[in-house]
């Protein structure tokens, strides 16, 4: 097998099980509720019907509108295609470092955003508002929390900072764990799960990822739907990458392949069961205090650059 | 030599451009020789730099100036890197400004004081002595003041100006203060021999202070900024976009001339980059913060400039701060970052001020409370506009992502430099970085979506029009020149490679493009690459195959009416406006703003029944407020205590004059005195004055030498 063919598998992969990780999380939620659940394959069954259904657009949409799900789906693609999730060193990621793929993700933003207020609706407005407020106090975090990471691999690149993970040997740093449990709480936010926004509701006055889409429909809506799932599937890779790439292999043949993808499922999955748990037992925060969830995640990365040159630099 | 005949050229042609009112007085002749002047002149200064900067530079000393000091004109790297920054924005404001001036009356004072404000800040670029520098940068100044006052029938505007004519000849003076301490150093005006002079640490920082604070005021660092959101505002629009786009710049030019040139990165002391790298962050999260609650298109834009400034700062002060520990690789990536930052931030800002200029022509307001919908009557505007947008805010593929990605590096990759502190501060300013250009992202947003997108809010917005083509055509070249330098900053990083030869005599192009053309890796491939063409292709690519198969024939989109929740009566007042967007960062951030909320409830009939809410919230520049305040009040009482000396008869003003006269005399013969003790270096300490007196007769005041200095 050549990296290549590793690659576009790995992409493949990433966009066809994100609506599978979707299912599980909400299975896993109604199993812990005591409910049976709509089962795995169900925002599969979602998307199907979405993308034969008609599109219904208002009159006096723009071309903004129009573009924005196409922007978005490819924009997370992209950012998806970059992530090396079974082989550490793919051809594609290094088109783009950690920076440069949070920007993928924040340019998806952006148009998602506009496209809230192209329609004109107060709904559309109100989320455009709250998600770039809330995104531009969870990037500083972020960025916090990847350079506490990058200064140990002296790299912002995905396959660098692997590599130097699968190379050092494992002992515990506590600037590491900082760095993860913010990246961690950023990544909930980033992917509007709770405590900070519910994906499962409509019509609510906190809503903010679902008051952008309100107005979408048909496979423009299965698109966004779509881009959002390979999001939150994108985050888990991220975290496994940085945090516990064991099992990630070096070279592209068939037996390390596989072992690379059952590791990487098992992880991925305890990591979504994880959030299912998390989900669960918590409630909505109230939005005036997401900005004190989002600092809090700062100033815990924070800690963690501090931890790492007052504890790790000389040891 | 090409190089240099071309900027002379360029400023023979703006000196031309001043005189057109002379000799024609028709106004659209007027305004279509002063466009073509000024795209000259553009042209000629992309030339010039180009050819500075791939074929090397030259210099000059032309005969006019103080007669002991002709005018040393001289074009290296860095001059030439800001002529093409200047050139190639001036090119398109030109074009606009044919379409943007028509059916402005009375332009004559445009003509005249626009090229003279392009020649200042061409002068300021070439000169290399300081006497020719403080000459056109007081020319770009006081030329700017007239631009900015060209509405003049408006109070606002010249309270604006005022503001401005005195800030900016604050920073004059303080500029000029940092070229005495280096004069003093060298003992001449001349660049070449402030290069060569040994400074003493103190002096140096004295100079650097100096510096630091003269040239911050004039690219509107905070807290020396009260000038900028003022002036800006209020400026014709292509104007603004020469004054946001280019002076700021031009400033920037300045602060690299003095402190990383003159004085160099052996004279860096520990705390500089600090500072700067304090001043830029502030700037930079202050600028965009205020920028985020305003809602007068220009203003808003006018405050995003100072966050950029606050970004570019960012990039000089990690620069600084790595050229001090000696990292000359490190320092130079940050250089070229601030320096990419720098003409990013002109092509897009440029831009920004172009499209809120169409944008006013066709509406008449700046208010964007009024705005809405205009992406559907004014299209070619939207897109430009957009492009601006995406590149302010940062976003690949476009040219704001480069060159803040850049500075990003050099941040990251920075070592340990002494103690905790100093490396604390390096990420954490980074980490400000990123928060100002998330918070520039929500900015923008929130700038197109209330003026372009959604329902138009007044009777204006609903008959706008497309602007002409002279317009389209100025807003598309910096739009397009926003994707060239994003998709190819490996070409451009190579060009821009003569400065930190020159300035850190070391180079970073052979790390840069060591990968082909496709890559771009400030290091190397270990640390970070990035390849903007691989992304927009594959963007493209998967979009493209993505659309093509959702899009089988015969699948149309149904248009219908918007979804309103089952209610009927949705208006154009229900929409989101500017003011609501911001509203969960001013609570967010309500210790930094300090919002004064009023809500007015009208009941009128039954403490149930509300009739009307009205919501009143202002917010003021605090930093300005109360920083700016205590100081105008002091001068003012100090000028009324002042005033009882001017209310006297004739005797008490000839008395004045002749104890000025007294004193002046006094002042000399302390330095003539200084002087003589100088040539006289057997004589020191005993009978000082008598011996100077003894040997030297024929001083003319010498009474008073020994009245005085004793």
């Amino acid at each position: 097998m050549s990296s290549a063919s590793v690659q576009i598998i790995q992409a493949v992969m990433l966009l066809l099980f994100a609506p599978l990780a979707a299912g599980f999380i909400s299975t896993c939620k109604a199993r812990l509720q005591n409910r049976r659940g709509a089962g795995v394959l169900q925002p599969w069954r979602n998307l199907r019907k979405l993308f034969k259904k008609e599109v219904v657009m208002a009159h006096h949409a723009s071309w903004v509108f129009r573009f924005t799900p196409y922007i978005v789906f490819t924009a997370t693609l992209m950012a998806a295609s970059v992530v090396p999730a079974l082989l550490v060193d793919t051809p594609l990621s290094l088109t783009a470092d950690v920076i440069a793929l949070v920007a993928l993700l924040a340019l998806a933003r952006f148009f998602l955003a506009l496209a809230g207020m192209d329609i004109g609706t107060a709904f559309g407005g109100m989320g455009a508002s709250r998600e770039m407020t809330f995104s531009a106090l969870a990037e500083p975090a972020m960025l916090m929390s990847i350079f506490v990471l990058s200064l140990s691999a002296h790299s912002t690149n995905l396959t660098t900072m692997i590599t130097h993970t699968l190379n050092s040997p494992f002992a515990l740093h506590p600037s590491l764990a900082f760095a993860m449990v913010a990246m961690v709480m950023i990544a909930v936010a980033e992917n509007g799960r709770i405590p900070i926004d519910n994906p499962t509701t409509h019509l609510e006055l906190t809503m903010i990822h679902e008051a952008m889409i309100l107005e979408y429909s048909g496979r423009h809506l299965a698109l966004l739907e779509w881009a959002a799932m390979v999001k939150l599937l994108l985050f888990s890779t991220l975290i496994v990458d940085l945090f516990m790439p064991w099992g990630m292999t070096a070279q592209a043949d068939l037996t390390g392949v596989a072992i690379a993808l059952g590791l990487w499922m098992v992880k991925v999955a305890g990591l979504l069961f994880v959030l299912a748990v998390f989900e669960t037992s918590m409630a909505k925060l109230r939005l005036f205090e997401v900005p004190e969830y989002l600092s809090g995640a700062f100033v815990i990365s924070f800690l963690g650059l501090l931890s790492y040159y007052m504890l790790e630099v000389g040891a | 030599m090409l190089s240099l005949n071309a900027a002379l050229a360029a400023c023979m042609v703006c000196t031309l451009a001043t005189l057109i009112p002379a000799f024609c007085s028709r106004n659209g002749l007027q305004r279509s020789l002063l466009c073509l002047l000024l795209a000259v002149t553009g042209l000629l200064a992309c030339i010039a730099g180009l050819a500075g900067l791939l074929v090397g530079g030259g210099d000059l000393t032309l005969p006019l100036g103080l007669p002991w000091l002709p005018m040393h004109l001289r074009i290296d790297a860095l001059s030439s890197f800001f002529l093409l920054l200047i050139g190639s924005l001036l090119l398109s404001v030109a074009i606009y400004s044919q379409g943007y001036l028509r059916g402005m009356a009375h332009i004559a004072s445009l003509t005249v004081f626009m090229p003279l404000f392009v020649l200042g800040m061409l002068g300021v670029v070439l000169s290399d002595d300081a006497f020719t520098f403080m000459l056109f940068w007081e020319i770009m100044s006081v030329s700017s003041y007239f631009l900015v006052t060209f509405e003049h029938q408006h109070v606002e505007n010249r309270k604006a100006g005022y503001i401005y004519l005195l800030m900016a000849h604050l920073a004059g003076l303080l500029i000029l203060g940092s070229f005495a301490t280096l004069y003093a150093a060298s003992g001449s005006f001349e660049f070449a021999a402030m290069r060569e002079a040994v400074i003493s640490p103190l002096w140096a920082a004295i100079a650097f202070l100096l510096a630091g604070v003269g040239f911050g005021t004039k690219a509107g660092m905070v807290p020396m900024h009260g000038w900028l959101p003022e002036a800006h505002p209020v400026a014709p629009s292509n104007v603004s976009a020469l004054m946001s786009g280019i002076m700021l710049k031009v400033a920037i030019f300045g602060f690299l001339r003095v402190v990383w040139d003159l004085m160099g990165p052996g004279d860096f002391q520990w705390w500089w980059g600090m500072l700067v790298l304090a001043a830029g962050s502030g700037s930079a999260v202050t600028g965009v913060l205020l920028a985020l609650q305003q809602n007068d298109l220009k203003r808003l834009l006018a405050y995003s400039s100072i966050e950029n400034i606050g970004i570019i700062l960012i990039g000089l002060g990690l620069g600084m701060l790595l050229a001090r520990f000696e990292y000359p690789m490190l320092s130079a990536l940050a250089l070229i970052g601030a320096l990419y930052h720098a003409i990013n931030h002109a092509l897009f800002k440029g831009l920004l001020f172009m499209g809120a200029g169409a944008v006013l022509h066709s509406t008449g307001t700046r208010n964007m409370e009024v705005m809405g919908g205009l992406i559907h009557r004014m299209p070619w505007t939207a897109a430009l506009f957009l492009v601006a947008c995406i590149a302010i805010a940062g976003l690949p593929p476009f040219n704001g992502f480069v060159s803040e990605w850049l500075i990003f590096q050099s941040a990251l990759m920075a070592p340990q430099l002494g103690g905790t502190m100093l490396s604390t501060m390096i990420p954490f300013s980074a980490a400000m970085l990123a928060l100002a250009g998330a918070l520039a992202a929500a900015c923008f947003v929130k700038a197109f979506g209330v003026v372009f997108l959604g329902r138009s809010r007044s009777e204006a917005a609903s008959h706008a029009h497309e602007v002409d083509h002279w317009m389209k055509l100025g807003m598309a070249i910096p739009a397009l020149l926003c994707l060239l330098f994003g998709l190819s900053p490996v070409l451009v990083i190579p060009v821009l490679d003569a400065i930190p030869q020159l300035l850190l005599h070391t180079s970073i192009s052979d790390s840069v493009h060591a990968h082909g053309w496709l890559w771009l890796t400030p290091v190397d491939t270990g640390r970070a690459s990035y390849s903007a063409p691989i992304i927009l292709a594959g963007m493209l690519v998967l979009g493209g195959v993505t659309f093509w198969l959702l899009h089988p024939k015969g699948r149309t989109i149904r248009r219908s009416k918007m979804w309103s929740c089952g209610n009927p009566h949705l208006n154009a007042r229900m929409q989101y406006n500017a003011t609501a967007f911001s509203q969960p960062l001013r609570r967010i951030f309500s210790g930094v703003y300090q919002p004064e909320e009023k809500t007015h409830i009208a009941r009128p009939f039954h403490t149930l029944l509300t009739q009307q809410v009205r919501y009143i919230v202002h917010i003021q520049d605090l930093m300005v407020q109360r920083l700016y305040q205590p100081v105008a009040d002091y001068v003012l009482s100090l000028a009324k205590r002042l005033d009882r000396l001017h209310q006297q008869d004739i005797r008490a003003y000839l008395a004045y004059t002749f104890y000025t006269i007294l004193f002046l005399l006094a002042l000399l013969s302390i330095k003539q005195s200084i002087a003589a003790y100088h040539f006289w270096p057997l004589m020191q300490g005993k009978a000082l004055s008598t011996q100077i007196l003894a040997g030297q007769p024929r001083l003319p005041v010498a009474g008073l030498v020994t009245g005085v200095a004793v």
